[in-house]
């Protein structure tokens, strides 16, 4: 074959490929817009209102689809990704700035095919990847129960995304690389508890879109095995990993209590962790928890990548003891043994001895109450040092934490603090 | 024998075991808030010369209304706000009556800073307003000790001056709101800079009154329409 033919053939596969592309992508962006719903939605017994109430409290729709101190479900909550911010949006049944106009199809094939009522395609920070799994009867309960919300007129807010992520043609490229619709199926070799705990935790409680590392471009890596929150400043650890937050080995009730309290004696809920508790796991049906638990407790042991020990500098650990005795022994203890119902003991606590001490940093800085729940109506609270403590003694106390009583964890720099801070 | 000794040692280990792990803190309030205290100081006092105010003491409904104000985006602290993210309306309502019901000393004022001319037109602010601005008397509706009126209204001794200019000009620009008719905010903007600085001069250099609790009730009606209590719906999970 002559050297030309070779070339014709080479660029004959590339237009293919382009051409095949193309088409894919145009096939992503020809979802028609649905009609607007015509009428009243018929009405809808209490039963199904109040499963759609408990799968959006499972779901925790609330937390991003209301603004601090604004409506419940009337959008304006801002959520920060390494793309730009996205604004969620007005869920309540008002007809201009809501879901009024929305009909059943339209609402499930947003959950299903993460496609708006026009025909764009939705941001993946609403979990379509998640709520895909969803049972059309229990999308149709979400619904009913969306559309008993009181209306609020507000409109949505624009999104600020950088280019090119703000184009559609973007979001079509990312769905072929990472979205494929699929409903839940049961697993027949399994109990009907693990199936309802994996379909809720797959699906509308969507617990993977925080614990699964994403990439460069947002798509998800392995399911459960960990990922820092798109702003970078908390790690939602693994939950494959007993030595992260797997909870494998632990007693069925000390799952179910965390997932419901938000606390317990040797370990607590924060930042994220805490919202998820607060307006969500700890409003729901025992059962679900339950099998939220069974699914949880069975999932496959894998451990996290872990560096190897490294010894913090002399000084440092100094001046973390010094820091220690200062501000932390009170209610720590002399030997972070921690105080029986209040106050975490740091000696062999998971959370602290992560390879990222991100959640470490957060605590020291940030201080932070567990959630208020009906478990735990009154938590214990620990003191934010932002203002009190320079980043080199933040460094220097989670350093001396993170390698006293036992603890084996890497040091703890100025730096790590700064980029948290 | 050697069972009473090995008896003996295990109990010996179980009591080093015991001494070691056991390190208990007090099941109150006052410890749970120890989170309070790095800023608004160990009680809730503070201290007259930074810059967060002292809470004990103050109406048990005007730290209420407060504490939601921040969790609910009205006041705007990040630290504050995150703290309070996940709390109960009804945690945050005994908050607020743990420490209004603390009765401490206070320390004196630090000297005042200001011109004895500033400081005059702050005591005119205080006890006259201005009428001309349509500022009415702090003392209308803060009591005539400045201590506050119970339940809702703020007594306003014992305050930093960088924290209560900080909140007139916050009041101004509306960034700190309270709720509907949101009288404060109306009177901040009809204040002059050089009178923000004047009554916060001659307010931080008042000693507070032993004891400090608020006035029970108002003698007269306020001059204003002001929203002492929330709005009927309140974010509660």
């Amino acid at each position: 074959m002559t050297r030309r033919a070779r070339m014709g053939i080479a660029a004959g596969v590339f237009l293919a490929a382009i051409v095949l592309l193309l088409g894919l992508v145009g096939r992503e962006l020809s979802a028609p817009a649905l009609p607007p719903l015509a009428g009243t939605p018929e009405s809808t017994d209490n039963d199904t209102l109040a499963r759609g109430a408990a799968l959006a409290r499972a779901g925790n729709c609330m937390a991003c689809h209301t603004a601090r101190g604004g409506e419940p479900y009337a959008g304006g909550h801002a959520i920060r990704t390494p793309f730009g911010t996205l604004m969620a949006g007005n869920l309540t049944p008002e007809l201009e700035t809501g879901l009024g106009g929305w009909s059943s199809e339209a609402f499930r094939r947003a959950l299903h095919q993460g496609i708006s009522r026009d025909g764009r395609l939705l941001y993946p920070v609403f979990p379509y990847e998640h709520t895909t799994r969803l049972q059309d009867a229990d999308v149709d309960a979400l619904y009913a129960y969306l559309r008993s919300l009181p209306p609020v007129h507000r409109p949505n807010d624009a999104h600020a995304l950088r280019s090119p992520y703000n184009t559609q043609v973007a979001l079509a490229l990312w769905r072929l690389l990472n979205f494929e619709p699929a409903r839940h199926q049961d697993e027949a070799t399994r109990s009907a508890e693990w199936n309802r705990g994996a379909y809720l935790v797959q699906g509308v409680a969507h617990c993977a879109a925080c614990h699964s590392p994403r990439n460069a471009w947002g798509g998800s890596g392995q399911a459960f095995s960990g990922g820092f929150m798109p702003d970078g400043r908390w790690y939602a650890p693994s939950l494959l990993d007993p030595a992260e937050a797997g909870v494998q080995n632990w007693p069925v009730e000390q799952v179910l209590g965390l997932l419901r309290d938000g606390h317990l004696d040797h370990a607590t809920t924060m930042g994220p962790m805490a919202e998820v508790v607060f307006h969500g796991t700890s409003h729901l049906p025992e059962a679900d928890l339950l099998a939220m638990t069974t699914y949880l407790r069975e999932l496959p042991v894998q451990a996290a990548r872990v560096p190897d020990f490294k010894a913090a500098e002399p000084g440092l650990l100094r001046l973390g003891a010094q820091v220690y005795e200062q501000h932390c022994v009170d209610c720590h203890g002399p030997q972070g043994q921690g105080a029986a119902k209040a106050y975490l003991p740091l000696a062999g606590n998971r959370a602290l001895l992560m390879a990222s001490p991100v959640n470490a940093i957060q605590a020291i800085l940030s201080g932070g109450f567990s959630p208020a729940t009906a478990g735990n109506p009154q938590p214990y609270g620990m003191p934010p040092f932002r203002t009190l403590l320079s980043d080199t003694e933040v460094a220097a106390v989670a350093s001396f934490i993170r390698q006293s009583w036992g603890n084996r964890a890497g040091p703890v720099s100025p730096l790590d603090v700064q980029r948290v801070r | 024998m050697i069972r009473v000794l090995v008896l003996t040692a295990l109990g010996l280990f179980a009591s080093l075991v015991s001494a070691q792990s056991s390190h208990r803190v007090p099941d109150t309030l006052a410890q749970r808030l120890q989170a309070c205290t790095v800023c608004h100081g160990a009680q809730g006092r503070a201290t007259p010369g930074g810059y967060f105010p002292r809470i004990a003491g103050k109406p048990a409904d005007y730290l209420y209304h407060q504490l939601l104000h921040f969790r609910d985006g009205r006041r705007n602290n990040a630290g504050m706000s995150y703290l309070l993210d996940h709390m109960s309306d009804t945690y945050l309502r005994d908050i607020a009556a743990h420490y209004a019901n603390l009765d401490l000393p206070y320390p004196p004022p630090l000297p005042p800073a200001a011109s004895p001319a500033a400081l005059a037109r702050g005591a005119q602010l205080v006890r006259q307003g201005d009428p001309v601005r349509g500022l009415p008397a702090c003392n209308d509706c803060h009591g005539v000790r400045m201590t506050g009126v119970a339940p809702a209204v703020p007594g306003l001794l014992g305050l930093p001056r960088d924290y209560l200019i900080g909140q007139l000009g916050a009041w101004q620009t509306g960034l700190r709101k309270a709720f509907e008719p949101d009288c404060m905010a109306r009177i901040a903007r009809q204040m002059a800079p050089e009178d923000v600085s004047a009554v916060a001069s001659w307010l931080a250099a008042q000693p507070v009154p032993d004891p400090a609790h608020p006035q029970a009730a108002l003698s007269g009606p306020m001059p204003m329409d002001c929203g002492l209590t929330p709005p009927a719906r309140s974010r509660q999970p």
